[in-house]
């Protein structure tokens, strides 16, 4: 039957494995423009049609799995029901004749009585092997220990494992998702976007972001950073708890991970403005759109914007904020402060001169918010697979007879083999050892 | 002494074990190979300090991390896990042979890492997806992964030199019996196979706890999925089809070339969440 064979199984792996290997060259996920200009028109088309830009989870892609699976199914059922009598038999029968022929058998006489031979043998043979069947023969007897018959289901275990991983993800694919939050410093919001289709998703909760702190190294790279959240329930606080990268808070199923930050628009900040003048100068704090008065109440001063990057002659003097001096009776101006020159105003040579004396540095946090309903599975799968490789690989159906043979000479002439269904070679060193040992008895 | 002082003296002393071996094999002297061994001993004893060393180092830093952190310090590591993992293999099986194909190999990782000017030797701080105890678990099991991989791939190279006439004049009539080559071939592939798949199921668990998702089909991901394929491959044709020879070393040196790409080629040629190390 054609998906019981290997063969399939590895083709199904040959493929999987080349055409893994386009999307980690083929750009993923990216917008049409840029696939227009790293590719060309003629490519994108083949790219859409073969649906390459998000090909892990194109159809085809997902049938190579599938067939995968369905292969993995029918071979076990295949396999199993055969396995199974060799694994649960109704009698352990000896045939010394198997064992006979086999390359790793080794032979050597031995003066000493059968009768006084058999009970150090069997002791070594248990000791090896667990209980030993004592069998009759034409020629004598031969003693029969076996151990691990039950090794021979880790295949299994393995295979279970790739369909439970596969199963669990399929499960949190279908019911789970993975999106991103972008939170000011002092904001909350119940909504958050799917990553890959931009659609809004609704919380059971909403989370508030209390607080963002971030830490440098003094090589500037980031060293940890960390939100303070509040999970809102039916609009009362439900619970408090800050997490950092690799701790995520984890409630109702749902995950929020520190991913990134960014600074977010000062909403506030504190303004000295000097009339150059009389010399005389104040200081206000205002928050963005409000208006302040100039000294001795000759006109305003509104704070109306921040600028991330503010461009001046072609040189990018950083952040900035913006403000306007409207004097009484005079044509108001437009301001800009850097924070990095504070005496960039003054150059304007104005009657009032304003400069940002401090200002809170607001950031937003970047959140990625997650649901895996699989994700027991998919682990469940891990610990199968990880065990089941053990045995696999690592145990073994083995199988060891001793064969007792009176001559006429009186002596007695004792051979040895085993059998193995894996690591033969170790079998052989095993049955090489064994000799030794009963050759001294 | 600090720790790249110490990590030369593991980068020559390995370079001597490799001219140990080479020279028994040339000149068919066995007690060079058997020195060889021995030199290789002392190269990991010189090398594990080094690692100690180092981790000690950047506690003093105030970085305080497990030097597993970037491309250097992934290739000592390399390094120390291909060396332990042979003498393991010299003194179970006693064939000091292979040392001939391996020594090399374990001395141009270290070397490579020391001499490549675009390799950084600093210790510097971690980044903050980093900080996690499952980043030791993660590399200690991928690079032993990858050291059983080496080795195979040493074992399965013989298999193309090894003369078909054992008798031959030839100096590679010497290599260990076809039946010898295979099974340790396939003794090291299970046991990097194992250890792989350890590696990627640590990665995953770790990634899941970084970012909420065990796998996200970055390249490095992906590329450790497709060697797992290659070796998956090569377990089913050797257990299911009974392959052996030289078409199974060839499967074995397809993987290993999956495991170079994986470590090296993704880090220079694709861009992803490994980028760093």
């Amino acid at each position: 039957m054609f998906f019981a064979s290997v063969k399939l199984t590895v083709y199904t792996l040959v493929l999987l494995a080349l055409t893994s290997i386009i999307g980690t060259v083929v750009l993923q996920n990216g917008s049409p423009r840029a696939y227009v200009n790293l590719y060309g028109q003629g490519m994108y088309n083949l790219i859409q049609v073969l649906k390459l830009d998000n090909m892990y989870q194109a159809w085809w892609y997902l049938l190579l799995m599938l067939v995968l699976c369905i292969n993995i199914v029918v071979c076990s059922i295949d396999r199993l029901s055969k396995t199974w009598k060799i694994i649960f038999p109704d009698k352990i029968k000896v045939n010394p004749k198997r064992f006979n022929g086999l390359k790793n058998k080794q032979e050597f006489e031995s003066d000493q009585d059968l009768s006084q031979l058999l009970p150090s043998y069997q002791k070594v043979l248990s000791r090896q092997m667990g209980a030993v069947i004592e069998h009759k023969t034409e020629q004598g007897l031969v003693l029969y220990g076996e151990k691990g018959r039950w090794s021979r289901l880790g295949v299994y275990v393995v295979h279970a494992s790739v369909l439970l991983l596969l199963a669990g993800a399929l499960f949190g694919a279908l019911f789970g998702f993975k999106a991103s939050l972008r939170l000011d410093e002092g904001k909350s919001a119940d909504t958050v976007l799917d990553s890959s289709t931009r659609m809004p998703i609704k919380l059971p909760f909403a989370i508030r972001c209390n607080e963002f702190e971030v830490k440098f190294y003094d090589t500037g790279a980031p060293d940890e950073f960390r939100s303070n959240l509040t999970i809102i329930e039916d609009g009362k606080q439900s619970f408090t708890k800050d997490i950092r990268v690799n701790y995520p808070l984890r409630y109702k199923g749902i995950n929020i991970f520190q991913s990134s930050y960014g600074t977010a628009l000062p909403n506030e900040a504190e303004f000295e403005i000097k009339d150059n003048l009389t010399q005389e100068s104040v200081v206000h704090t205002v928050k963005k759109g409000q208006s302040v008065a100039l000294p001795q109440d000759l006109g305003t001063f509104t704070f109306e914007g921040f600028l991330p990057h503010f461009d001046f002659r072609g040189h990018n003097l950083g952040e900035a904020f913006v403000g306007r001096v409207a004097p009484k009776d005079k044509q108001s101006v437009q301001i800009v402060m850097p924070t990095k020159f504070p005496t960039f105003d003054k150059m304007r040579k104005g009657q009032f001169s304003v400069t940002v004396k401090d200002f809170h540095q607001a950031y937003y946090t970047g959140l990625q918010v997650t649901k895996d309903p699989g994700v027991w599975y998919v682990y469940s799968g891990f610990i199968l697979m990880i065990i089941g490789c053990w045995i696999t690989f690592f145990l073994s159906h083995q199988s060891v007879c001793i064969g007792l043979e009176k001559r006429d000479t009186g002596r007695v002439r004792v051979w040895v083999a085993g059998k193995a269904n894996r690591n033969t070679h170790a079998m052989t060193l095993k049955i090489k050892k064994f000799a030794t040992q009963l050759k001294e008895i | 002494m600090n720790s790249s002082l110490l990590l030369s003296a593991a980068t020559f002393i390995y370079a001597l074990a490799s001219v140990f071996y080479i020279g028994s094999f040339s000149f068919k002297k066995k007690v060079l190979a058997k020195l060889g061994v021995w030199v290789i001993v002392i190269g990991l004893v010189a090398n594990t300090g080094g690692i100690l060393l180092r981790w000690v180092e950047s506690y003093q830093m105030g970085y305080g991390h497990a030097p597993f952190s970037n491309m250097y310090e992934s290739l000592v590591f390399f390094s120390w896990t291909v060396a332990a993992l042979y003498i393991f293999v010299e003194f179970k099986y006693r064939e000091s042979i292979i040392g001939v194909f391996v020594s090399p190999l374990i001395f141009l990782a270290i070397a490579y890492a020391s001499f490549d000017p675009s390799i950084s030797s600093k210790i510097s701080p971690l980044i903050p997806a980093l900080k996690s105890n499952w980043l030791i678990a993660h590399v200690i099991t991928c690079f032993l992964g990858y050291a059983g991989f080496a080795l195979a791939f040493g074992f399965s190279f013989m298999y193309f030199i090894k003369p078909k006439d054992p008798d031959g004049v030839s100096i590679f009539a010497r290599l260990p019996d076809w039946e010898i080559i295979d099974e340790m071939t396939y003794q090291m592939i299970v046991f990097g196979f194992l250890f792989l798949t350890i590696g990627i199921i640590t990665g995953a668990v770790w990634a899941n706890s970084a970012w909420g998702k065990y796998w996200s089909w970055d390249p490095k991901e992906t590329w450790s999925l497709i060697t797992w394929f290659v070796y998956a491959i090569f377990l089913h044709l050797r257990l299911m089809r009974g392959w052996q020879g030289r078409n199974l070393a060839l499967v074995s040196i397809i993987g290993f070339v999956a495991v170079l790409f994986t470590y090296f080629g993704v880090n220079y040629l694709l861009s992803g969440l490994h980028s760093y190390g």
